[in-house]
């Protein structure tokens, strides 16, 4: 085998210039498909832990029917204290989740007495809310980066469009589930930055303040954000919380929970599925670049060697042998563009990094672009391009192989 | 027995709608440690008999022994396996392998075709280049060394393997005729000392006289053959 890679190597060295030029090719393809990984790849992560880290958390619990009615803020469907308590059962029986947060969301009407809004809120329980949401802080651009009692944290654009600042006196008002109506003054505490998604544009304020305005008697929640310590798990921890959930069944025998992820709550996973999608087409344009340009250059390689084929075949060289030397030809071609663009690709991966490029999202502003590359990442390309690689030269391969040595070594 | 044993051979080639006889009925008997060469002119049949011979082809008609084996019947591995073991070339061309040394091109049928050991190999391929006078170049490449020397580098390649039978198709064509001379010369004493059989075409008259036994080939048809300082048959 040392001896096939040996002359392998050897015959790509005598065709220095279209070695060069193929390898170069297909490094410029794998470069390409790694950047592109790298970019979208932080982008995508940067903005999932957005939505999840200061909006939604990993994944929500709501009672059946509440999703679907989510943009009326229900307070009719709300869990009770009872099933509250089932949940969190539930959710303390789970190692994978880190933090979990009851939040109330309804929506009310803003007033700095002279003007009124609308305005949609979420009552927290602040320190449960800052664990679940550890990037929620980052959103309160003025202000403690609390949320207190008696305060509330405004969205941006609404405290702008009202001209309303940290300090200032504000009253929220709110229609419980009876219909009754009810106001509470509150104090600015905070400005919130607008983020792109739903919850983007939501004001906080305390929970008792909540219960104080939609005048509960009996605490109830509209859902339970949760954080897990491994992302990757998200899948499996929702289904696990969807199967632990469904034995607490309503009156007709129907699941009383809901379990959805953030991909099910956020458009934003839509944009991520479609990255994803141009990832993969990006990929096989990297396969059509290595197949096409493999082909060729192993196509080339047995026609000018017919009679060197003719040759080792009529010294008694075996067809598999002669097929062998051939396909190791195309898989070290594919091995060094590979190697060639995994160097070149991480380097200017690495500069990109380093050249901490800014990028606007929605409402967000200023995001700072860090790519990375993974280690399956590159271990994926190098895979996809080495077998592309092998499968491109097995035709021509074939082809020397089967090759009569008679015929062969007539050829001029 | 003979080395080789042809009993009346034929060979035809199609092109088209045409059919050309390149051999018309050719039986012959070669024995162990010849020197054997076929000669006459282009298109006499001499490379087609000698691919015969080696089989790279495979005669229309007729019987073919080589080696004791009746080659007619082979496929295409089995004739690979077959001269692999049995059959050394000398082409007309060198046929070197660029990318190899004449060290390399020297061990490539120990090494892809017979699989011998490292240090066997190492051997065999210097008391070969000793013998042919290369040892001193061994570690050139054939794009470096001179049509005679590459000659005498197929010459070793050839025997190598210890084969039963090499055969050289127009070995001198490309050659001087000093070079040419001393190549034929070095076949014949690489005879004497490894006991094989060469059989070679050529159509030099020249180089003609320097074999001990002469089949003489017209439009494809043994016409006569000569045995050095002995009998003519015609």
């Amino acid at each position: 085998m040392r001896d096939l890679f040996k002359i392998a190597i050897r015959n790509l060295r005598r065709y220095k210039r279209r070695t060069l030029l193929t390898a170069s090719l297909i490094a410029i393809g794998v470069i390409f498909v790694l950047v592109f990984v790298s970019v979208s790849g932080s982008f995508k992560s940067m903005i999932v832990s957005q939505i999840t880290g200061s909006m939604l958390g990993d994944m929500e619990i709501h009672r059946k029917g509440y999703v679907a009615s989510i943009e009326n803020l229900p307070l009719t469907l709300m869990l009770n204290a009872q099933q509250l308590a089932k949940t969190e059962g539930v959710i303390k029986a789970i190692p994978e989740i880190e933090a979990y947060s009851p939040r109330i969301k309804f929506g009310g009407l803003f007033s700095n007495f002279t003007e009124t809004t609308n305005i949609r809120l979420i009552g927290v329980f602040p320190e449960m809310e800052m664990k679940t949401l550890p990037l929620l802080g980052s959103r309160i651009i003025q202000g403690e980066k609390a949320i207190n009692k008696g305060e509330i944290i405004v969205p941006e654009l609404l405290a702008r469009g009202m001209k309303v600042n940290v300090g200032d006196m504000v009253v929220v008002i709110a229609t419980n589930r009876d219909g009754s109506v009810n106001g509470k003054q509150l104090k600015v505490g905070g400005i919130l930055e607008s983020a792109t998604g739903p919850g983007g544009r939501d004001g906080y304020l305390h929970i008792e303040d909540t219960v104080e305005i939609l005048r509960m008697e009996e605490r109830e929640i509209s859902e339970i954000a949760i954080k897990l310590y491994d992302f990757g798990k998200l899948n499996k921890v929702a289904n696990r919380l969807d199967a632990d959930l469904s034995k607490y069944v309503n009156k007709q025998d129907k699941p009383i929970f809901e379990v959805h992820t953030w991909e099910t709550l956020s458009p934003f996973y839509n944009i991520a599925r479609m990255i994803d999608m141009m990832t993969l087409f990006i990929k096989i344009m990297l396969i059509a670049i290595v197949l096409i340009s493999i082909m060729n250059v192993m196509i080339m390689a047995v026609y000018e060697r017919i009679r060197e084929i003719g040759t080792i075949a009529a010294i008694g060289t075996l067809p598999g042998k002669i097929l062998s030397m051939f396909v190791i030809e195309g898989f070290s071609l594919g091995v060094l563009g590979a190697v060639a663009g995994n160097i070149i690709g991480a380097v200017i991966v690495y500069l990109l990094d380093l050249a901490k490029i800014t990028f606007d999202f929605g409402r967000q502003t200023g995001l700072v672009l860090s790519p990375t590359l993974q280690v399956s990442d590159i271990i994926v390309v190098s895979v996809i391009v080495i077998i592309v690689a092998v499968l491109g030269s097995l035709q021509p391969a074939l082809k020397a192989s089967k090759m009569e040595p008679i015929v062969a070594l007539r050829h001029v | 027995m003979g080395l080789v044993v042809a009993e009346n051979i034929i060979k035809e080639y199609h092109a088209g709608e045409v059919t050309v006889m390149a051999l018309k009925g050719a039986s012959f008997n070669i024995e162990p440690g010849s020197f054997v060469s076929f000669v006459g002119p282009s298109g006499s049949g001499k490379t087609t008999l000698l691919n015969l011979i080696g089989c790279l082809d495979k005669p229309s008609a007729g019987r073919l022994l080589v080696a004791g084996m009746d080659v007619t019947s082979f496929g295409k591995k089995d004739s690979a396996v077959f001269r692999g073991k049995n059959i050394g070339f000398i082409f007309q061309d060198f046929n070197l392998i660029p990318v190899l040394t004449v060290f390399e091109n020297v061990e490539y049928p120990l090494l892809m075709v017979q699989n011998a050991l490292p240090a066997d190999r190492k051997k065999r391929v210097m008391n070969l280049l000793e013998a042919v006078g290369m040892t001193e170049q061994k570690d050139k490449y054939p794009d470096q060394i001179s049509g005679g020397q590459k000659q005498r580098v197929a010459v070793a390649r050839a025997l190598v393997t210890n084969p039963k039978l090499v055969l050289a198709d127009e070995p001198t064509a490309n050659l001087d005729h000093k070079t040419a001379y001393m190549v034929i010369e070095l076949m014949k004493r690489m005879r004497n000392d490894f006991q094989t059989t060469f059989i070679f075409s050529t159509h030099d008259q020249k180089i003609v006289g320097e074999a001990e036994i002469l089949y003489m080939l017209e439009d494809g048809e043994l016409v006569s053959k000569q045995t050095k300082g002995g009998e003519n048959h015609a």
